[in-house]
């Protein structure tokens, strides 16, 4: 026999799941959403959605050339970032600041912690943390829905968003179907669990983050005399505890890793949505937890088969 | 312990990959191949100490004759598989990439059986035990143990179950499914010698339960066999990889955990792979020692996947042209099953004891896996059974760390390849892992040598 065979270490098959073929499943996930927020904000959400996502993929490519390294956009990873931190923006936010929050994402957040598995905070959240901080009114001008009801009007352009809106302007059937005030992708309740779903049945996520979470927030509410129901569908906890907090980089691979992380989340989020002027607790408290995580790690690391404690005096 | 009872259904086990079972042999008579012209026989076939050659240049050997032994405990004695002349004893490059000798005979076709074969007799566990070592059986499974050492159970240990391993979980390989299939009769015999002599009360037959063919024939030989007190059950088992893997077998069949750097007679196990099983009630029958094999040949390059019975030593070149020779040209060859098997450098190698597959590969299969970065999907995490972190294993290993290596128990990695292959990013989690293991072995061995150079 004159060819060369390969010599390498076993196994010697692979499955066929890949990281693009994950991130792709991430992306048909967030479909519903992103045509619910066409359909509610009208055709501008789609615009700020092709910005988001061209920057984020324009400027992963440019870093990674800058930084002399192979080329990652195949992953599709910049394309979830872009498709995230659009759908985490008002719809009529200037583009030029989305821009600047993409920049954030990919460049500062992403690539200069060595790229995508990298980073300890999840880049589209980081992002738009930064906006929220720097731009704050264009951050929370929220354009009035498709269909929002009247009640909800500050004035002829904009709506209060379901968190800020007195008791009862909004029904659940406006929360599920999106008739309310935020950003593009968080209003409408039905698409994001319809994708959420999705990412489960595909086992791209585990279900134990975004349930715990959600359970969490549930429990919270109803210890704070709030309406958990309410308190679920909206401002962006959906979003947050099915795509945001399940950020494959910045959450425990330990399954009691993630209870502990979704419990944290749950709690934060309630916590601050209670006691903060900023009815906005979803992004701050996933991202305090997401510092968390090396050391949620650390606590949880499974007892391996066979595992025998030490005895007492034995040197190890 | 426990009170013996059988389990309904398999104790949970952790983890595990539904790997594709390409058991395309599956169904398929064995076929027996011809003798070969030419046979070569490595002094070590097993775990344990080299053998030291009996025979020289230019004698004449009988099938059976032993032409190679050591006098330590763990070793197995090698015999002649053809009959024929000595022709030479050469270094040979294991798979492992160790140079050793090897004896080769010239085979005059007529495989006349030596004087020395006869049936042994066996009254004791002692005697049990030096035939057992006297056959040179080795775990033919492919972990290549001395078969003797493993009946040879510590006065301290108490053993209470027999587990006959017939999960066979790795893909393509079939040679353990045919041997359930074709000599039931004997893996039935040789339980019930073992368990008699050994005075175990519990014998479980784990098989996965994609050989419905084979559980079948195996509970009709058990219900129609001399179990009065009935102690033999068959257990199917989920097919899910590694199902055979000892830990495994042993949680999946009794629910117990072999401690960490234990052995299953910690667990009060012992775990016997089928064809060594037969291969007991056969050689105490005949006294014919292990001098051929059942194995699989199979891949993507192999013209007519089969299961054939070998003289061992064959040249893998002429049990792969028995078969009909390769299809397209093979780019990967590989002892053993796809995923723990050992790839080699050519195919100029010959079949060993504990060989239960050749497997080679065209060029689609064997395209090797370009890593990226890891993306933390926890995947491994999940495919892992022995609950381990193979990606923290991974960079521990990376950044050679000893101290994160015994934290997270590197120790316990059995090799078994689920979390490599899992692994959307393609990361040789495996390759980084066994190399942290041998680094920590290593440090241990340096360790050893440093507080004894400070006692003298
Ligand atoms: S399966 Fe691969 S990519 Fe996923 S966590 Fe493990 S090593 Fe990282
Ligand atoms: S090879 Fe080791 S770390 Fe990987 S899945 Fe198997 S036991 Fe776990």
């Amino acid at each position: 026999m004159d060819n060369k065979l390969y010599v390498s270490s076993s196994p010697h098959i692979r499955s066929g799941n890949t990281t693009r073929r994950i991130m792709l499943d991430v992306i048909i996930a967030l479909l519903p959403t992103s045509v619910a927020a066409c359909v509610i904000f009208g055709f501008r959400s789609a615009v700020l959605i092709a910005v988001c996502v061209a920057t984020c993929v324009l400027l992963e490519f440019i870093s990674r050339k800058i930084m002399k390294r192979e080329s990652t956009i195949g992953d599709l990873s910049a394309v979830v970032t872009g498709l995230l931190l659009a759908l985490n923006l008002p719809v009529d936010v200037n583009p030029l600041i989305a821009m600047f929050g993409c920049l954030i994402a990919i460049v500062v957040v992403k690539q200069m912690f060595g790229g995508i598995g990298m980073n300890f905070v999840n880049p589209a959240l980081a992002a738009r943390i930064v906006l929220l901080v720097s731009f704050p009114s264009a951050m929370m001008h929220w354009v009035t829905a498709w269909g929002a009801p009247e009640a909800a009007k500050i004035d002829a352009t904009t709506s209060a968003t379901p968190l800020a809106a007195e008791a009862g302007t909004y029904s659940y059937i406006d929360l599920l179907i999106g008739r309310c005030g935020g950003s593009i992708g968080e209003v409408c309740a039905a698409a994001l669990i319809l994708g959420g779903i999705y990412l489960v049945i595909r086992r791209v996520i585990s279900p134990i983050i975004p349930c715990v979470y959600l359970a969490t927030a549930a429990l919270m509410s109803f210890a704070f005399g709030l309406d958990p129901l309410y308190q679920l569908l909206s401002g962006g906890l959906l979003l947050g505890a099915i795509f945001m907090a399940t950020d494959y980089t910045t959450s425990p691979v330990t399954n009691w890793g993630k209870v502990i992380y979704a419990v944290g989340c749950g709690l934060f989020t309630m916590l601050l949505r209670t006691y903060s002027n900023m009815p906005e607790g979803v992004s701050f408290s996933i991202l305090l937890m997401n510092i968390l995580v090396p050391l949620i790690e650390r606590m949880t690391v499974p007892r391996t088969l066979g595992y025998v404690k030490k005895a007492k005096g034995e040197k190890k | 312990m426990d009170q013996l009872s059988f389990p309904k259904r398999p104790y949970p086990t952790r983890g595990g990959v539904h790997a594709p079972h390409n058991k395309n042999t599956a169904h398929k008579e064995s076929l027996e191949m011809p003798v070969p012209k030419m046979v070569a026989l490595p002094m070590s076939q097993h775990i344990g100490a080299p053998c030291v050659p009996l025979v020289k240049v230019g004698d004449n050997v009988d099938v059976g004759q032993c032409i190679a032994r050591s006098e330590a405990f763990v070793s197995a004695p090698i015999h002649a598989s053809v009959s024929g002349k000595v022709k030479k004893i050469d270094k040979i490059t294991m798979p492992d990439g160790n140079r050793l000798d090897a004896i080769f005979i010239e085979s005059d076709g007529e495989q006349r059986i030596s004087p020395e074969v006869k049936p042994p007799e066996v009254n004791s566990i002692s005697d049990l035990l030096t035939a057992v070592r006297e056959s040179g059986l080795v775990g033919l499974g492919g972990a290549g143990f001395p078969t003797a050492v493993k009946l040879n159970i510590p006065a301290d240990k108490h053993v209470d179950t027999m587990i006959v391993n017939v999960a066979e979980c790795e893909p393509y390989i079939t040679s353990d499914h045919r041997e359930a299939l074709e000599n039931g009769w004997d893996i039935i015999s040789g339980i019930i010698t073992v368990k008699e002599f050994l005075d175990i009360h519990r014998v479980i037959v784990g098989i996965e339960n994609n050989k419905p063919d084979a559980i079948k024939a195996l509970r009709e030989i058990v219900d129609n066999s001399l179990d009065p007190e009935d102690e033999i059950r068959v257990l199917p088992l989920k097919a899910t990889y590694p199902q055979g893997a000892e830990k495994i077998l042993i949680k999946a069949c009794t629910g117990r955990e072999v401690p960490m750097g234990g052995l299953p007679s910690d667990a009060g196990c012992l775990v016997m792979n089928v064809g060594s099983i037969a291969f007991i009630a056969r050689y105490l029958k005949t006294g014919m020692p292990l001098v051929s094999r059942r194995l699989t040949v199979d891949g993507s390059a192999i013209k007519n996947p089969s299961n054939v019975i070998v003289p061992i030593g064959t040249p893998i070149k002429d049990v792969i042209e028995f078969v009909g020779g390769y299809k397209e040209e093979p780019k990967k060859i590989l002892m053993g099953g796809p995923m723990m098997g050992i790839s080699l450098p050519n195919d100029e190698l010959y079949i060993l004891k504990q060989n239960n597959a050749i497997l080679a590969f065209g060029e689609k299969e064997a395209r090797l896996a370009e890593p990226s970065a890891c993306i933390r999907c926890g995947k491994c995490v999940s495919a892992c059974p022995m609950r381990l972190l193979p990606l923290e294993l991974c960079n521990a290993a990376e950044r050679k760390d000893d101290e994160a290596l015994g934290r997270l128990n590197a120790m316990n990695c059995m090799e078994c390849g689920c979390c490599s292959f899992t692994c959307p990013a393609k990361r040789h989690l495996v390759q980084s892992i066994r190399m942290g293991k041998a680094y920590l072995n290593q440090k241990k061995r340096e360790q050893i040598a440093q507080s004894k150079g400070g006692k003298n």
